[in-house]
């Protein structure tokens, strides 16, 4: 019987293009059905892109706020212990932590911030005790190093911050927080005013606002460490501030605890912020993680529908596949052409959910004034895996198709 | 009378082959106890002959069809076409030799409704393997010849009973095969149509077309020019 195959030359056989058309005319037959058949897919492939993409949007979006705020802010102190029910210091920090901070790659300032609680420790503008006086709630007392204000992102608003010099002498100058200056009366140091820590006058040298890391210090008055060490008793600082070039927070956080506590690492605790892609990377695994799954769920749906409509399509066409056969149509033939419409209309689904996608990804960009973000690589797997779907769906369909028995089909009459 | 008898080879029966032969084919179907549909049968076909199968309902037409169609294959025997054995054939090769070979024209016409008449006359083109290029030539020349050229762009559900069933015939002359199996092919026509489309048959015959026209109505067989009755599954060649 090769006779019969060699005579017809192989380009004019039942071929790829005569199958598209075949697929195509059996799609386009019923374009209303195929609206419907293609929704599932449609909604399950915008699912997955609007979720891919929003989680790649709001990642960007995050990471662009974050960076602006927290991501160059860090703090380190020691590290405590709650044994006995007491919170004990394990260890305490160096007074010249802000110099072995400054050296660590990534850090651009630091500075020591202690609070002073001292009894009785009031702070006056008049070194009168005055018993009739109303009871005020007493001004706080901070002591930090000079390049404090540098690691906190302040401003000083009025005169100077005091120095290293300021510091190591222990001289008796203060600056003062904006809010804590109203307070006290002080409108402008420019006059070298003086205030009172119990008995001792201090000279207010500058007024410092916008502290936005430690906003208690607003409120305060603050001396130098020195100072505070010579006058007020402070015997150890209580937290390290760090100024951190973006992207540093990791390496910083492994080298600084060494730096501070080169014996003891483990007595220091950092606190930086994560690296900028992890935190992208965390918020993208957590929004995609519930939104795949939802988009999974729809394209399952979707793989279902053209399966189902297919699987009408074929038992419709009984006598159409019976009279195919009796034309001289193989099984595979059958078989190929409802498969390939099966893909066909998957394609169509995943290409239609693919730009819908697109399309909702950027209006809600668009409103939320977000930078739209989306891989087009993914859009194209999207639209792709689409076809994958049909091609799953049209298995059993096609199966089925090939094994109808042409005699059954025509006797059944159409 | 055969067309080789007209060309004067009396003796050409030995050299070649009839298109369609039946070797001691028969048709069971299992069951219990087992249905003979159809009992062991010789018959041969000459090119160019014109035979009618007739019997009443349930008589093995449809079963004697489906075995000449290569839709179904004998349980015991031989089918030939164009001296090439069918039976144990590949499924490949008979759908290649139903797809070059026989033209098939059903009594409920089996046109897809969503075509156009020319697109349901090319669907028998691009399983036969007709070039390409003639395809559409091809299709058209074929209505042409059964009188539907003013008929090409409608859709079948449009066009009379008639008109349906020519459009059939058409499809199933389009790739020129060695012989035409009609099953009931009047079965749903009036009496007019039924005469146009006989009418059709004896011009395909003239023209020296095998055709094998299976009915259950008498004054359809007696348009042939052979006869066969098959009655309970047995085949006797009518006088």
């Amino acid at each position: 019987m090769t006779a019969v195959a060699q005579r017809v030359p192989r380009g004019d056989r039942f071929g790829a293009g005569d199958l598209l058309a075949e697929a195509a005319a059996g799609i386009g037959a019923r374009p209303g059905r195929l609206m419907l058949t293609i929704l599932g897919t449609v909604l399950g492939i915008a699912s997955v892109v609007v979720t891919v993409g929003l989680a790649q949007t709001a990642a960007g979006q995050i990471n662009k706020q974050f960076d602006a705020v927290a991501a160059t802010q860090g703090a380190a102190e020691a590290a405590t212990s709650s044994l006995g029910g007491d919170e004990l210091a394990l260890g305490t920090l160096p007074w010249d932590a802000p110099e072995r901070a400054e050296r660590l790659n990534g850090v651009e300032a630091a500075g020591l911030v202690s609070e002073i609680e001292a009894e009785g420790l009031e702070v006056t503008t008049v070194p009168v005790h005055d018993p009739s006086a109303s009871r005020t709630a007493s001004t706080p007392v901070m002591a930090t190093s000079a390049g404090a204000l540098a690691a906190l992102d302040g401003r000083v608003v009025q005169g100077r911050y005091f120095d290293a010099g300021h510091d190591q002498r222990g001289d008796r100058v203060v600056v003062l927080g904006a809010d804590a200056a109203d307070r006290l009366g002080v409108v402008r140091v420019d006059r070298q005013p003086s205030i009172f820590i119990g008995e001792r006058a201090y000279q207010v040298i500058g007024v410092v606002d916008d502290v936005v890391r430690r906003t208690d210090l607003l409120s305060a008055v603050i001396l130098p460490n020195g100072t505070a060490r010579a006058d007020l008793g402070l015997t150890v600082p209580q937290e390290l501030h760090l100024h951190l070039q973006v992207g540093a927070g990791p390496l910083v956080g492994s080298q600084l605890p060494t730096a501070l506590s080169p014996d003891a690492p483990e007595k220091v605790k950092v606190g930086v912020p994560t690296g900028g892609s992890a935190v992208q990377r965390s918020v993208q695994a957590d929004i995609s993680a519930i939104f795949l799954a939802l988009g999974g769920v729809a394209l399952l749906i979707g793989g279902v529908g053209i399966a189902n409509v297919t699987l009408l399509s074929v038992l419709e066409r009984v006598g159409e596949i019976g009279l195919r056969r009796a034309l001289g149509a193989t099984r595979r033939q059958i078989a190929a052409q409802f498969m390939v419409e099966s893909v066909v209309v998957g394609m169509l689904g995943g290409l239609v959910g693919a730009a819908l996608g697109v399309a909702v990804v950027t209006a809600v960009s668009a409103a939320s004034r977000w930078t739209p973000i989306l891989d087009l690589r993914m859009v194209a797997v999207a639209a792709l895996s689409g076809g994958l779907i049909g091609l799953l769906a049209g298995l059993y369909p096609s199966m089925k198709a090939a094994s109808i028995e042409p005699i059954s089909a025509l006797r059944g009459g159409v | 009378m055969t067309v080789l008898d007209l060309l004067g080879a009396d003796d050409a029966t030995d050299v070649v082959p009839p298109v369609v032969e039946l070797r001691g084919a028969a048709r069971q179907f299992p069951g219990d106890p087992p249905v003979n549909a159809l009992h062991p049968a010789d018959l041969q076909v000459r090119a160019g002959e014109y035979l009618s199968v007739v019997g009443p309902s349930g008589s093995g037409k449809s079963t004697l069809l489906n075995l000449l169609g290569l839709l179904d294959r004998p349980s015991s025997g031989e089918y030939l076409v164009d001296g090439i054995p069918t039976a144990q054939a590949g499924e490949r090769e008979r759908a290649a030799v139903r797809a070059q070979h026989i033209g098939f024209v059903f009594q409920a016409f089996h046109l897809l409704p969503h075509r156009t008449v020319l697109e349901n006359v090319l669907l028998a083109t691009i399983y036969s393997g007709v070039p390409r290029t003639e395809r559409r030539d091809r299709a058209a020349e074929a209505l042409d010849r059964v009188g539907l050229t003013h008929r090409l762009d409608f859709r079948p559900t449009v066009l009379s009973g008639g008109e349906r069933q020519r459009t059939a015939v058409a499809r199933a002359v389009v790739s020129q095969p060695r012989v035409l199996l009609a099953d009931e092919p009047t079965g749903n026509l009036d009496s007019e149509s039924s005469a146009a489309v006989l009418e059709l048959f004896d011009e395909l015959h003239a023209d020296g077309l095998t055709l094998l026209v299976i009915t259950h109505e008498d004054d359809v067989s007696a348009r042939a020019q052979r006869r066969v009755r098959i009655t309970d599954g047995h085949l006797r060649e009518l006088a």
